[in-house]
């Protein structure tokens, strides 16, 4: 198991992981959404090899209404 | 007769740019947005919702970036550094995205930019390639700064961010505006369509509103008669105002030729 930071929640999960696994994971396959990795993005063409590792911190954004 | 709007090299025809926030739901943004004319149109960036939006439609499926020019902003940033994560963010979101609309703020009651932490957050998004439209006060010497680290449009406030308190100092912007060499946009404050006639009088090159639309009675209404003012108040600058007559009167009517002279 590793423990994630997720938008400043922590939840464990099965490892190894991948971004692309999480997404799978937290349900957003196909969503229009940018993660930042302990400070860095991780750009989309890279979330399928990105492993994730125990206490990292990741934030997840999507566009939202806004002025 | 051309009347040629342009940001960051990239040709508009409308003059109005509106924040997607505040509606009802996103059926009344996109009615609204239509009914203005808007082609740019300001989205915030926010934390997923995690387990509690799966299968929720989004703004984008109302929206879609292919037929708007999205402009991602800053609102809630408080310091130089979550700005700048926050549009690196945007940037990658949309795709290497670089049109972005950054505010940072001083204080949350008044949202008062903090114009110091603005120009450092400047700095490095132009560095990185952002093409930046700045949301600051509206000091000239601010502005004229922002110009010089390369934002691709000034963007003064009117008066506060949702306050519908219209333009409080239009000298300000007409110093601002004389002074610039990229558009100058009022951005705040406009609370109704004079408001935004009067900022394009002055020489605005445009108007970025939010809150003057999606708090009306009638937004999608109010959108319009907001397409209709920003461009009324262009055609007017554009065509130029008449002197002010101080003092005295001057007739419309030819003085000759009254019934009864002789």
């Amino acid at each position: 198991m590793i423990q994630l930071s997720i938008n400043g929640e922590a939840k464990a999960f099965a490892a190894p992981l991948t971004v692309s696994g999480l997404i799978a994971t937290l349900e957003l396959t196909g969503k229009r959404v940018a993660i930042e990795r302990n400070g860095e993005i991780v750009p989309r063409s890279l979330h399928a090899q990105t492993q994730l590792a125990d206490g990292d911190v990741l934030e997840m954004v999507v566009a939202v209404g806004g002025g | 007769m051309s009347d040629v709007f342009q940001i960051a090299g990239k040709t508009y025809n409308s003059r109005l740019l509106v924040g997607t926030g505040k509606y009802k739901d996103f059926a009344e943004t996109r009615a609204a947005i239509d009914a203005s004319g808007a082609e740019i149109v300001t989205v915030a960036i926010r934390r997923v919702n995690i387990g509690q939006n799966a299968g929720e439609p989004s703004l984008l499926d109302y929206l879609p970036p292919s037929e708007f020019t999205y402009l991602p902003n800053t609102a809630g940033c408080y310091s130089a550094d979550d700005a700048i994560r926050t549009l690196r963010l945007a940037r990658e979101l949309l795709d290497d995205h670089k049109l972005v609309k950054l505010e940072v703020l001083g204080d949350p009651n008044t949202l008062y930019p903090n114009v110091r932490e603005t120009l450092k957050a400047a700095e490095v998004l132009v560095k990185e390639g952002f093409d930046v439209m700045v949301y600051t006060s509206d000091d000239p010497i601010v502005a004229r700064e922002l110009e010089q680290i390369g934002c691709c449009a000034i963007m003064p406030l009117a008066s506060l961010i949702g306050s519908g308190m219209g333009i409080l100092n239009p000298w300000n912007l007409r110093l601002i505006i004389e002074q610039s060499k990229v558009p100058v946009l009022v951005d705040a404050g406009v609370g109704t369509a004079s408001d935004a006639t009067v900022g394009m009088e002055l020489g605005c090159d445009g108007v970025l509103m939010n809150t003057a639309i999606a708090a009306a009675k009638d937004p999608v209404r109010m959108a319009y008669a907001m397409k209709l003012a920003v461009e009324a108040g262009r055609e007017a600058f554009l065509a130029g105002r008449m002197p002010k007559k101080l003092y005295s009167a001057d007739p419309s009517s030819p003085l000759f030729g009254m019934i009864g002279s002789k």
